[in-house]
């Protein structure tokens, strides 16, 4: 166990420094980058500056060193709009809100989507599982960003149930997170589904039962633990996806999270605070999938020994 | 597969989208760019206002909403194709390689993939929106760098599986070379594997796709697309329902059908040999 968590150890840093490698050649793919990192309203004199305040005429190799080197000292260069504030100071202000939406989502999908996906394994066939599996589908099939424009319609500018936007009480989470956790409910309540069939039909299930267990221990005990196993695969690699789709539900909720921020960064073109919710986001990414994987190795012991 | 009228209403739908699709320019009542400004803002006909000249109404410069909707389907399914194609081929490829090859060649395209499945592609969609500037080309390139990995990792599997049958040995001793017996002998067997996968993703390039361009990274903001017309309608909704809700149905009505063919087609060319 411990050699394969210093496998994924090296491979999660690997990983990292091979997108630092690309977010700064991005940045040099079109000529000076000093011409994004300045504003818009340079001049050539101030471009010039820049470039050899920064080393922008140095050879690359030079260049990317001074880039990490920076960056390990936690100066990702400094925002061009507003007050010029430090890139990472600006990421690391709007983290925890998309953090506690992205949990809040992530509960809400577990929570509603496990047991609906149980419930139609066991009572496959019925009503109430053929309209799961629709739900499901419809869930996976909308576009986020509607949805999330359609509820704001319906439940806050027609009833006045909740607030449009913004960030503060529980009620300004529930929105967003219905919207952001339709996709991952539906996700999970087909692959719990399926999962749980499968496990259903193994034979230490029969024993369990012969044994004289009561239905309720076989299911929760033994099925559900081992059906578990891709569902957990399943959210770690949907991580990713949610937090990349959060751009899209903090820009319609305006939820100052990164996700917005990102959007926002592109919008008015400030290249470092771009730069920086990158390389957040990917340290972000690499950690989840590095916490999954480990779990992932921990309850099914095969996975050690195949890789 | 051919007896669930859900299966054959979504394999409908589909058939009108590539349809239409292709006949856009000659289905479409008016252009999609140009609008009547002493028409804006018409309402649907079946409401107070509309009128069956433009049967989904207008939009905030007279474009009616029927033509770009068309067109929007038009566009979508140009750039899923497009995306597909280039990310199934490339990937594809580099899987079925990777699994048959083995060694080193095996190792590298799978610590690639292995990058790409853990970099946070959208991000990466947005800083190239800054610096190459949203087009057509850019978001098919976007598209196709978010997807290809899937069909290598699904390509190597398959190849790992049949790369020790019979076929391919006799193959070998035959004489055949590497590349042709990756073309010609073990390409065919996995591409029933790619083929669902394509279909299953299709729905998932639909909905980024209009995402990306709902944010304004996507296409350039005069091509008529659906995501676009959901972020121009967004300011409207109150007054204008239409030209926001329409759309966002166009896009989940789309994504559902070919979602619905998809899981049929999985369950038909995959059948589970379990009683379930």
């Amino acid at each position: 166990m411990q050699r394969y968590i210093l496998k994924r150890l090296i491979q999660a840093v690997v990983t990292v420094l091979l997108m630092t490698i690309i977010v700064f050649l991005l940045s040099r793919l079109t000529g000076n980058p000093a011409i994004f990192l300045v504003g818009d309203y340079a001049t050539d004199e101030d471009i010039a500056r820049i470039t050899e305040q920064l080393g922008l005429d140095r050879p690359l190799p030079e260049q990317y060193r001074i880039f990490l080197s920076n960056a390990l000292k936690g100066d990702l260069g400094r925002s061009v709009t507003g007050d010029r504030k430090p890139a990472v100071e600006i990421v690391l202000s709007r983290l925890p809100a998309s953090l506690q939406l992205a949990g809040v989502a992530l509960l809400v999908s577990v929570l509603v989507g496990l047991p609906l996906g149980v419930v139609a394994a066991r009572r496959k066939g019925s009503f109430l599982d053929t309209s799961a599996r629709v739900l499901a589908l419809l869930g996976q099939s909308v576009p986020p960003f509607w949805l999330g424009i359609i509820l704001m319609y319906v439940f806050a500018v027609w009833l006045h149930l909740l607030p449009t936007s913004g960030f503060g009480g529980i009620r300004y989470f529930i929105l967003p997170a219905i919207t952001m956790s339709t996709v991952m409910v539906a996700a999970i309540t087909r692959l719990t589904r399926s999962s749980m069939l499968d496990v259903l039909n193994l034979e230490y299930i029969k024993l369990a039962r012969i044994k004289g267990l009561s239905e309720r221990v076989v299911i929760w005990k033994h099925v559900l633990r081992n059906s578990l196993i891709p569902v957990v695969t399943f959210i770690g690699q949907f991580l990713p996806i949610m937090i990349t789709g959060a751009i899209v539900i903090e820009t319609v909720f305006s939820w100052p999270g990164i996700g917005r921020l990102a959007y926002e960064a592109a919008m008015y073109r400030d290249f470092p605070v771009l730069q920086a919710v990158v390389l957040f986001v990917t340290l972000l990414f690499v950690f989840c999938s590095l916490v999954v994987d480990i779990l992932y190795a921990y309850l099914d012991p095969r996975i050690r020994y195949t890789n | 597969m051919w007896r669930s009228p859900a299966v054959i209403l979504a394999i409908a739908i589909i058939g009108t989208l590539i349809v239409v699709a292709l006949f856009a320019p000659y289905l479409a009542p008016y252009s999609p760019k140009t609008g009547e400004l002493e028409n804006r803002l018409m309402p649907p006909f079946w409401q107070e206002g509309g009128s069956t000249d433009h049967i989904l109404g207008t939009d905030t410069i007279g474009r009616d909403v029927f033509s770009r909707l068309l067109y929007g389907a038009r566009t979508s399914l140009l750039v899923c194709v497009l995306a597909i194609v280039v990310a199934g081929s490339i990937g594809s490829l580099l899987g079925i390689a990777s699994g048959y090859l083995g060694g080193w060649a095996d190792t590298i395209i799978m610590r690639i993939t292995d990058l790409a499945f853990s970099l946070p592609m959208i991000l990466l969609a947005l800083m190239f929106a800054i610096l190459f500037g949203p087009s057509f080309t850019n978001i098919v390139i976007i598209l196709s760098l978010v997807l290809w990995a899937q069909y290598a990792r699904m390509a190597r599997g398959e190849t790992l599986k049949i790369r020790n049958y019979d076929f391919v040995a006799l193959a070998r001793i035959a004489g055949c070379s590497k590349a042709r017996i990756m073309i010609t002998h073990i390409l065919p067997n996995v591409s029933s594997s790619l083929v669902v996968l394509a279909t299953l993703q299709v729905g998932t390039v639909i909905i980024l796709e209009s995402s990306l361009s709902f944010l304004g990274v996507g296409l350039p903001a005069t091509t008529p697309s659906w995501g676009i017309m959901v972020s121009q309608g967004r300011s409207y909704i109150v007054s204008a329902w239409w030209l926001c809700v329409i759309p966002g149905l166009a896009i989940l009505f789309t994504v559902l059908s070919f979602n619905l063919f998809g899981d049929a087609l999985n369950d038909y060319l995959n059948p589970i040999l379990r009683i379930r």
